[in-house]
């Protein structure tokens, strides 16, 4: 146990009955169990996303372009053909800052003040990179095939919600019918799925901000503990969780 | 604030000193790892045997399955080691887990079967 406790010791039995009162039965906070509880109603609505969009696939047969075949375009390469590189990258990106997170959420434990800022410091740094790439990523999915981002006009080929030129694959015109309006939610999905992320990782970002300041300014090392880290190193945990699924459901299948 | 003796502060049982945290370091850099082995090999899937390609070969209903276990063992390590669900009290790890894992399930089960139901309707296959 640590010599940071300058708590006195609480006045009732934490090994006594779990559930007899006055002690939490699962040994955790108010804070942190609300925050695991936030994260399965958010869960469930990333869950009800990926389900609907799996819904549209199955109702629309084979008639759904190839994610491959979408998204191949990376940074400075030019014309370069890499199906799902620039994707992968952004992929091992939150990977990477998930790790530095759960680094800040150790040194809180050793109370060792320089190592949070370090790794939270880090986090931060890779939750921008992933914000940026999804900007770029938009933006190239946005422009189409012909590259050209401000051509919204009826003569250009830019992806919005009612019209996209990722079309289905050769296969798919063995049917008739709603076939021509796949495209059109595989677009839908990809600003609404990436977006909803997208969005929490930009929430993540701002979050992470506000606790390392504080961290900075020692809020955290006068109250004897780091759990403000482990709170909100669950969320952003949670939000790598996710790109894990989108990923999957999204990119490969 | 001054000290109240009936506040627990939990998250002190989760203190550990350097000797233990060395042991953590090297379990969470193991997970980092296996999790980038992990997407390497979908990265490699994904641009050898692509849906594209794949779609309409009967490998790929293996390919899929293949990539479904592949990424929930990803979230459990996640879920596991990062969240440290694995650390915390059984009672705690089902409440959260149990009712997700039973209605993502039923809500899975019953899209996918009426996703299908459209289609099928649709061209009496």
């Amino acid at each position: 146990m640590s010599d940071h406790h300058h708590h006195a010791a609480p006045a009732v039995d934490l090994n006594g009955p779990a559930w007899g009162g006055k002690i939490s039965p699962f040994k955790v906070s108010y804070g942190k169990l609300m925050m695991w509880f936030f994260l399965v109603s958010d869960a469930l609505t990333f869950g009800g996303l990926l389900t609907a969009y799996g819904f549209a696939r199955h109702a629309y047969g084979g008639a759904w372009p190839s994610s491959e075949t979408v998204f191949h375009h990376f940074p400075f390469a030019g014309h370069a053909h890499l199906p799902l590189i620039y994707v992968a990258f952004m992929t091992f990106v939150l990977i990477v800052s998930s790790v530095t997170m759960v680094l800040a959420v150790e040194a809180g434990h050793r109370m060792d003040k320089k190592g949070v800022i370090f790794w939270l410091g880090l986090t931060v740094l890779g939750g921008l990179i992933f914000v940026g790439s999804q900007a770029w990523e938009w933006t190239t999915f946005i422009a189409g095939p012909d590259g050209d981002f401000w051509n919204f006009g009826p003569n250009g080929d830019n992806a919005t919600l009612w019209y996209n030129s990722y079309g289905a694959p050769q296969s798919a015109h063995e049917h008739h019918g709603d076939i021509a309006h796949s495209p059109q939610h595989y677009a839908m999905f990809f600003f609404f799925i990436t977006g909803f992320h997208g969005f929490h990782v930009f929430s993540g970002v701002v979050i992470n901000i506000i606790i390392l300041i504080q961290v900075i300014q020692g809020v955290f090392e006068k109250r004897g503990h780091y759990e403000m880290v482990e709170k909100i190193g669950l969320y952003w945990h949670f939000v790598d969780l996710v790109w894990v699924f989108v990923f999957t459901f999204f990119y490969l299948l | 604030m001054e000290d109240r003796d009936d506040i627990i502060e939990y998250s002190l049982y989760n203190h550990h000193n350097e000797e233990e945290g060395k042991k953590i370091r090297k379990k969470i850099w193991k997970v980092t790892f296996i999790l980038t082995a992990i997407t390497a090999f979908e990265i490699f899937m994904g641009v050898s045997y692509s849906k594209g390609v794949m779609e309409h070969t009967s490998a790929w209903m293996w390919i899929k399955l293949l990539y479904v276990v592949l990424t929930i063992g990803k979230a459990a390590f996640i879920v596991i080691v990062f969240m440290h669900l694995g650390d915390e009290r059984k009672a705690f790890k089902w409440c959260i887990l149990a009712p997700y894992i039973l209605f993502i399930i039923y809500l899975f089960v019953i899209c996918r079967h009426e996703g299908l139901s459209v289609i099928w309707g649709a061209y009496g296959t």
